[in-house]
């Protein structure tokens, strides 16, 4: 009752503590697949070692992303990042069963689902892990991802929060229907302009009652939307500044949306580069970029913005003096590049490369590496950095992307956390069995009872 | 197939939706030497995802299939191949696909869509299968390649676009497909994919590895079996379906629970009337697949007494250690379609 009290105050009180998530992101140029140590990104034993590691360091959560097409370069796949990976439901359910208390959170866009078939699917992942699951709502609506799928490219940009707003509510009545494990379900009907839902829910609510709901997404229709929905918000912005800005944005809007200043909590992804020393981290830290960037990487980067190739180029050379092919421009597929804008860009970067006295590999470098939401030095100049966000309450964790497969979270594990620990911001010991309790949320209001109303949106 | 032996899988419907509960019963399944374990996903009161099931039961079982049923016709072919591709990773490869397309207004109803009937059911869930077979041949085996000298992770020659479309003919709203799969290859290359025999019309003998078998009454299987094995070919495994409920804890089969309705042949009756008949099917059937009245009891009656009297007789096979559900099914892992070296010979899609 008194968290309940807290959540519906128009006054933020930081909670004083950290907590961890692990993101196993799986495809992207942040794992460094080159070096020796470096494993497997698909089979399950990688998946269960770096689980498992996150579980001893008791994180709240282990998170995978989700990307529904190939990304290309130049039009074909991209063939020098990680690429293939498993899907994430599937994955987490095999998940659930090696672990005992860890949350698991799935990535799951809702354009290229079905709202009952997808509610379906995490409360059955919620009940099978004893309530530990989790779904990050993402909304990618490309035509491009639609491809492979029956609907096609069929939402416009202007409608996917409105969509994904839907589609949340249709969810959470979902799983708010069976009242008790006799009673049964309410009927959940909603006709939309997108879909329409006609179902007799058959899952009773589980140990967390439904899973939690994380967001990622920054324009401010995302961030409404998620504080109007969402329990924890996955963000862009770990520095400092930038995270207590956040904080006060969100704050507003959860207000707004009167769901009071503590609803929503937030953890942004973060890339820890750490050592005994901060001499020796700066060194690990040189490595990482190395691997991370290689010259056929920091081309290849240029390369979507020219939209043509410049293998020809020396990558420890200056950046290609010739210009972008604006109308071929061609990004990595899969985030928002505005093509239009390309020489424009070249020119700015060409001036500011010379500036600086920056190489091809260099500038890219500079441009590409997690600059924002890397934490690098030694373990103890971290964890009281730590220390400051969790007095301030600037966020509530970090969503840690490790950068090496399967081995990755063992220094944090082994030593930042019992820094952490000792300074009295980060757990001893998980605090329930579900992931609600674990993230200390209240249970969930059950949505209004519109059994026998339609819901149209 | 040329086996004598045969194999047997059972449905866990009725584990509940523990996971405690459903790893005590897939691990019971496995220790009392079952092949294969199935998870109906029929929509039912308290009945979780069969595919997520599936995954729970992978890294608790080192030898047995994993089987969950997933619909072709209200779910999305992309998810569904993906979906079961991961199933085969988590599962070290012992994964298999039950493709179920049923009549079902509420399933149509609950996404938005028309209900699909008849021959438009089959065709859609030809479609999904070709999807997904596609989809797992997008990778050729070898498209992680990781070269350091040349920074690429892939080999992006090895990887193609599935391409797929509905045929022009195809009943229900037509859709195309891109491709390639978000997942690399699954490890058995191909997962073995069964369909029930009532959609062997629209769907092709050359697209499935097995055909689930019912008859209205146990009398009845044996002949069933062989019609559709005259039909599908010694190439493709035939499973026999078979509800079962035994004497078991000093009470009656008959009195134990109420008869059953599923329209499949049911065997009600003591183990050893029970370990004859199954002899007898297998004579014929590549494999049986057991529904049990009441999940634990029947299971442990199965595990004790009967398994261990057909294995005495010769009749199973021997679950093999670390082995692929196409392992089990004497089929071979295939070449991908598209794999460049070799031209793909008939039939190696499957
Ligand atoms: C930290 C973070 C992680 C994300 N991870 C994924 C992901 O795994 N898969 C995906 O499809 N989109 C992902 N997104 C993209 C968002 O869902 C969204 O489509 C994108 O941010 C655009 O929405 P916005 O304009 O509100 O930011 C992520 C976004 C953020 C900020």
């Amino acid at each position: 009752m008194t968290q309940h009290n807290r959540a519906k105050s128009d006054v933020f009180v930081p909670s004083g503590q950290i907590q961890f998530g692990a993101f196993f992101q799986g495809v992207n140029s942040g794992t460094i697949w080159k070096a020796a140590e470096s494993g497997s990104q698909t089979d399950f034993e990688s998946f269960r070692r770096i689980a498992q590691t996150a579980e001893r360091g008791l994180f709240a959560a282990f998170f995978l992303g989700e990307g529904l097409r190939l990304r290309e370069h130049l039009g074909r796949p991209h063939a020098l990042d990680v690429v293939g990976r498993p899907d994430a439901q599937t994955m987490l359910a095999a998940l659930a069963s090696v672990t005992r208390n860890i949350g698991l959170v799935a990535t799951q866009n809702t354009t290229y689902n079905d709202p009952a078939d997808l509610a379906h699917r995490l409360a059955s992942l919620d009940l099978v892990s004893g309530g530990r699951a989790a779904w990050n709502i993402v909304t990618t609506d490309n035509a491009w991802t639609g491809a492979n799928f029956r609907r096609g490219g069929y939402l416009d940009h202007a409608d996917r929060y409105k969509h994904a707003e839907a589609f949340v509510e249709t969810a959470k009545r979902i799983w708010d229907s069976w009242e008790t494990s006799d009673c049964p379900a309410r009927r959940v009907v909603h006709e939309g302009r997108h879909y329409t839902v006609d179902v007799t829910p058959r899952l009773p609510r589980s140990a967390q009652h439904r899973p939690v709901l994380f967001q990622a997404g920054d324009s401010p229709e995302g961030r409404n939307f998620a504080a109007r929905q969402a329990d924890v918000i996955f963000s862009a912005h770990p520095k400092f500044d930038n995270a207590v800005e956040f904080r006060k944005d969100l704050v507003e809007r959860s207000i707004a949306a009167g769901r009071g200043a503590n609803a929503v909590q937030i953890m942004p992804a973060s890339e820890f580069i750490l050592a005994a020393t901060a001499a020796e981290a700066a060194e690990k830290k040189e490595w990482v970029r190395n691997l991370q960037i290689g010259p056929q990487q920091a081309i290849a980067y240029l390369e979507q913005f020219w939209g043509r190739e410049l293998s020809g180029y020396d990558p420890d050379g200056p950046l290609p003096e010739i210009d972008p092919v604006v109308e071929e421009t061609s990004e990595t597929r899969g985030s928002g590049f505005h093509g239009a804008k390309a020489r424009q860009l070249a020119d700015q970067w060409r001036a500011e490369a010379k500036d600086k006295g920056l190489s091809i590999r260099q500038f890219v470098i500079s441009k590409t590496a997690r600059i924002d939401s890397t934490f690098t030095g030694s373990y103890t100049a971290v964890a009281d950095q730590l220390a400051e966000y969790a007095r301030v309450g600037a966020v509530d964790g970090f969503n840690i992307s490790p950068w090496l497969i399967p081995t990755g979270l063992d220094d944090i594990v082994n030593h930042l956390v019992p820094e952490l620990q000792e300074r009295g911001v980060y757990p001893t010991e998980y605090r329930g069995s579900t992931l609600r309790e674990h993230l200390g949320l209240e249970a969930p209001e059950r949505t209004a009872d519109q059994a026998a109303e339609v819901v149209h949106a | 197939m040329s086996n004598i032996q045969g194999f047997l899988a059972i449905e866990l419907d009725g584990a509940g939706w523990d996971g405690a509960d459903l790893t005590r019963a897939v691990l019971v399944a496995e220790s009392a030497g079952f092949h294969a374990a199935t998870f109906t996903d029929a929509p039912a009161p308290g009945r979780t995802n069969a595919l997520q099931r599936a995954a729970f039961a992978g890294p608790a079982t080192r030898s047995i299939a994993l089987v969950p049923e997933v619909d072709t016709v209200y779910t999305e072919p992309f998810h569904v191949s993906t979906q079961l591709a991961s199933l085969d990773y988590v599962s070290g490869g012992r994964a298999g696909w039950i493709v179920t397309a049923t009549e079902s207004p509420e399933a149509a109803a609950a996404v938005g869509r028309p209900s699909v009937t008849g021959a438009a059911l089959g065709q859609e869930a030809a479609a999904s299968i070709e999807v997904s077979r596609r989809l797992w041949d997008s990778w050729e085996d070898d498209a992680v390649i990781r070269d350091v000298a040349t920074g690429r992770y892939i080999d992006v020659d090895k990887l193609h676009y599935a391409d797929f479309e509905t045929p022009a003919d195809f009943a229900g709203a037509g859709y195309s497909m891109k491709g390639p799969s978000i997942i690399p290859r699954p490890l058995q290359g191909q997962l073995p994919v069964l369909v029930p025999a009532s959609l062997l019309d629209e769907v092709s003998a050359d697209a499935v590895d097995g055909v689930l078998v019912s008859a209205p009454a146990a009398e009845l299987l044996a002949a069933e079996v062989r019609d559709v094995r005259a039909r599908v070919g010694a190439s493709v495994a035939v499973i026999a379906e078979l509800d079962v409920v035994l004497d078991a804890r000093g009470q009656a089969a008959g009195s134990r629970v109420a008869p059953f309705d599923g329209g499949r042949a049911a065997f009600a009756g003591t183990v050893a009337g029970l370990t004859d008949f199954l002899e007898s099917l297998l004579a014929e059937a590549d494999g049986v697949r057991l529904h049990p009245a009441s999940l634990f009891v029947d299971l442990e009656e199965l595990g004790r007494l009967v398994l261990p009297e057909l294995r005495r007789r010769g009749v199973l096979r021997a679950p093999v250690q670390d082995g692929t559900f196409r392992d089990l099914l004497g089929l071979e892992r295939p070449a991908s379609r598209y794999a460049s070296a070799t031209a793909a010979p008939h039939g190696a899609g499957k």
